[in-house]
């Protein structure tokens, strides 16, 4: 039997630490892994959990991310509960295997410390690993804060491992921001915590002999598409029962989540969209402006990335007059994706906002509060104009001249 | 049935069924006899993980299977990892008391062709080794990408035409020699290693049994002579491995724990290698006159080998 752990009432954790913990709650059953900066700490606290008797489960140090995502998805079809983190490079030596495991209808739980992708090489925070992995087929939650990705953890178990969606789940928080600033976080008792994830229940295992089961089958044009539209209408239908978990969880710890998180955006003008820590600097920017500016700012915040929640995020949007999608990751040569989403969602209101798209962070920059106070008076201009004042879309807090794209057509 | 003898080949070969005769291997193809082998040594339940390649695109194609068993493919690298995953969650299950039958006994077997084994899946192997996992893993070794149609692989021995590394006006084929993989693995800290081929079928099963029966991580190179990219007649798949095994082109032999070396069969009368290359199209091209010396290397090479595994043996370092 694995010890209790004690926990106060409140603890100073990381996002990281705070990540462990909620593993080890969840009695995870392999724990298959492979250190990587920011995440490394995950897997370092887990291991100490495990040497010190906190772990009855199996922890697989492996050569590789590959490795741990290809032990992580062995193990899950052999019927138990899996989880393990990651971030930026090994998430993109991960990739290959993430499909299998969403494919395979595996549940298991990855932490994904964002990190940008090289070349130039870069250990610091922005959505580029996140981003890479969005048609991966898999649930995407994304945490903001040490507290979130403590509780985006317990609930991410129930809902890859609900019998109607058994799907992997990644928990995704910033790296640096969140992943090593200690914060209050209030946790679960153990007993409490494990109780809310429940015991896990097999499906088709590769350890139930009396049923022996074939993992990976081979499918070509007759039946491949069939497969991955199966799979898709799952990502789909599990909106509601993301709901539900949620509010079981909002029962037992007064902590409410939702599929789109919306601030002050009742009767809100202009709208800042975006991810991870930023959401948080954007609720204290809107806070100021309407207090010392007199705009009506309102933030909205996807909380579950995939599936996408395209009908939340439009009835959060759509009495608004402008919309900055902000998206930290290197758009590539097209509009970023927060910003493609957004605009898709919008687009079949009949109010049609006016959308616009901020670049900003790459690879741990700043994002400072001037710079999105800037960008909600842009929205604010916009918004009085009737129209996209600037190029739709813009890179923030870059050095040398101005990096700006795209016109509109509207006036 | 029970396998209590592994003497009469007839009765093995019906023992324990759980590879069924309906795949789509090429007809003269040594997979399903090695694999068949595998699975008629032992009566303990098998999880077995494939990786991508003939034996897995040509068993598990939906939505039908030919596994009569726990059966797992996710991709060409990592069949050792997704195996060892599984017997990860194996010993975690049986501490926690989850496993529906705990007192029967499991054993893990992956299987890779020498693409998946000697090149893609190298590190995932040498890794699921090193940690020491209570597995088996089979190379079913064809010397060559066969599933994706005859590309060289390093395994492919020198002079061989392959797809990417052909013969021609000026190339006699593949430049580089075989890499001695049960070599690597024995030093990688694999318990038991061993090469087996399919026409010694007894000795096969003798290994595989072995193998199964030895704690940790232990590993089989197994060849698995292919009638299309090595070019012979389908029903000579047999005759051919005669050849490779009697000219000591591909000696039998094991390694324990590292260091015990026990050859395992001794050729009555050794064959001339150019009697094994002969017989095969791959080769065909050594046998113009500005090739000669390739095959003199090659006598020269496999006489060396059969010298250095006798040492070997002597010396149990």
């Amino acid at each position: 039997m694995a010890l209790k752990y004690d926990l106060q009432e409140v603890e100073v954790w990381d996002g990281n630490y705070a990540a462990a913990h909620a593993l080890r709650q969840a009695q995870v059953d392999v724990v298959a892994a492979y250190p990587i900066t920011p995440s490394t700490a995950i897997v370092e606290s887990y291991g100490q959990f495990v040497a010190d008797g906190y772990v009855d489960g199996e922890f697989v140090m492996v050569e590789s991310e590959h490795a741990a995502m290809s032990s992580c998805v062995g193990a899950a079809a052999a019927g138990g509960r899996v989880a393990t983190a990651t971030s930026s490079q090994g998430f993109a030596l991960m990739i290959e295997v993430l499909y299998q495991a969403s494919g395979m209808r595996l549940p298991i739980v990855l932490n994904v410390v964002n990190r940008a992708l090289a070349s130039p090489l870069n250990v610091r925070e922005d959505h580029s690993d996140m981003y890479l992995g969005r048609d991966a087929g898999w649930i995407m939650l994304d945490s903001f804060n040490a507290q979130e990705t403590y509780d985006l953890n317990l609930c991410a178990f129930r809902i890859g491992e609900h019998r109607d969606i058994r799907l992997p789940v990644m928990v995704n928080q910033d790296g640096f921001i969140t992943s090593h600033t200690a914060q209050n976080v209030r946790p679960l008792s153990d007993e409490d915590a494990y109780k809310f994830v429940g015991v896990y229940e097999p499906v088709d295992e590769l350890l139930d002999f009396s049923k022996p089961v074939t993992y990976g089958a081979q499918t070509e044009e007759d039946w491949h598409f069939e497969h991955k539209a199966r799979q898709h209408k799952a990502l789909i239908d599990a909106r509601p029962v993301i709901e539900d978990i949620f509010a079981e969880f909002e029962k037992l710890t007064g902590r409410k989540y939702n599929r789109v998180e919306t601030y002050m955006m009742e009767d809100a003008e202009v709208a800042i969209v975006a991810l991870g820590t930023a959401v948080e600097s954007a609720r204290v920017a809107a806070k100021y402006l309407r207090d010392n500016e007199g705009i009506k700012a309102g933030v909205v915040a996807p909380r579950v990335i995939r599936p996408f929640p395209f009908d939340a995020i439009r009835t959060a949007l759509e009495h608004c007059k402008a919309i900055g999608a902000m998206d930290r990751s290197s758009p590539g040569g097209a509009l970023g994706m927060l910003f493609n989403e957004v605009s898709a969602a919008v687009y079949t209101t009949a109010s049609r906002p006016l959308v616009t798209n901020y670049i900003y962070g790459l690879g741990g920059r700043d994002l400072t509060m001037e710079n999105i106070k800037d960008i909600y008076r842009e929205l604010k201009k916009n918004a009085d104009a009737g129209h996209i004042t600037t190029k739709i879309q813009q890179f923030v807090g870059l050095r040398g001249p101005k990096l700006e794209f795209f016109e509109t057509r509207r006036s | 049935m029970a396998i209590t003898s592994i003497k009469n080949l007839k009765e093995f070969s019906t023992a324990n069924d759980r590879f069924e005769g309906a795949h789509l291997l090429c007809p003269g193809c040594a997979h399903s006899m090695i694999v068949r082998e595998l699975l008629n040594c032992t009566n303990d339940n098998l999880v077995i993980a494939s990786a991508t390649g003939c034996l897995e695109v040509c068993t598990a194609v939906y939505p039908y299977t030919s596994w009569d068993t726990s059966w797992i493919h996710i991709g060409f690298e990592n069949s050792a990892t997704a195996v060892t995953g599984a017997e990860a969650m194996y010993k975690a299950r049986k501490r926690k008391g989850t496993l529906k039958n705990p007192d029967a006994p499991v054993k893990f077997v992956a299987f890779g062709g020498d693409g998946a084994t000697y090149d893609i899946g190298f590190q995932w192997l040498s890794g699921a080794v090193e940690r020491g996992h209570d597995f088996t893993y089979i190379c079913l070794d064809n010397e060559v990408y066969a599933n994706t149609g005859g590309q060289r692989s390093s395994s492919t021995p020198i002079g061989a035409s392959s797809t990417t590394a052909p013969a021609g006006r000026v190339s006699y084929g593949k430049k580089e020699n075989k890499k001695d993989i049960v070599s690597i693995m024995a030093a990688n800290g694999a318990s038991y290693v061993a090469q087996v081929a399919p026409n010694k079928w007894k000795n096969m099963a003798q290994a595989f049994q072995k193998a199964l029966s030895t704690e940790g991580p232990c590993f089989i190179n197994a060849m698995s002579a292919c009638t299309t990219e090595w070019k012979f007649d389908p029903k000579d798949t047999i005759n051919i491995s005669d050849l490779a095994t009697d000219s000591l082109v591909f000696p039998l032999y094991e390694i324990v724990d590292g260091h015990e070396l026990n050859i395992t069969y001794r050729p009555k009368n050794i064959i001339p290698v150019k009697d094994y290359l002969a017989a095969q199209g791959r080769f065909r091209h050594l046998f113009k006159p500005e090739n000669a010396h390739i095959l003199e290397e090659w006598q020269k090479r496999v006489d060396a080998n059969w010298e250095r595994l006798q040492r070997r043996e002597e010396a149990r370092v």
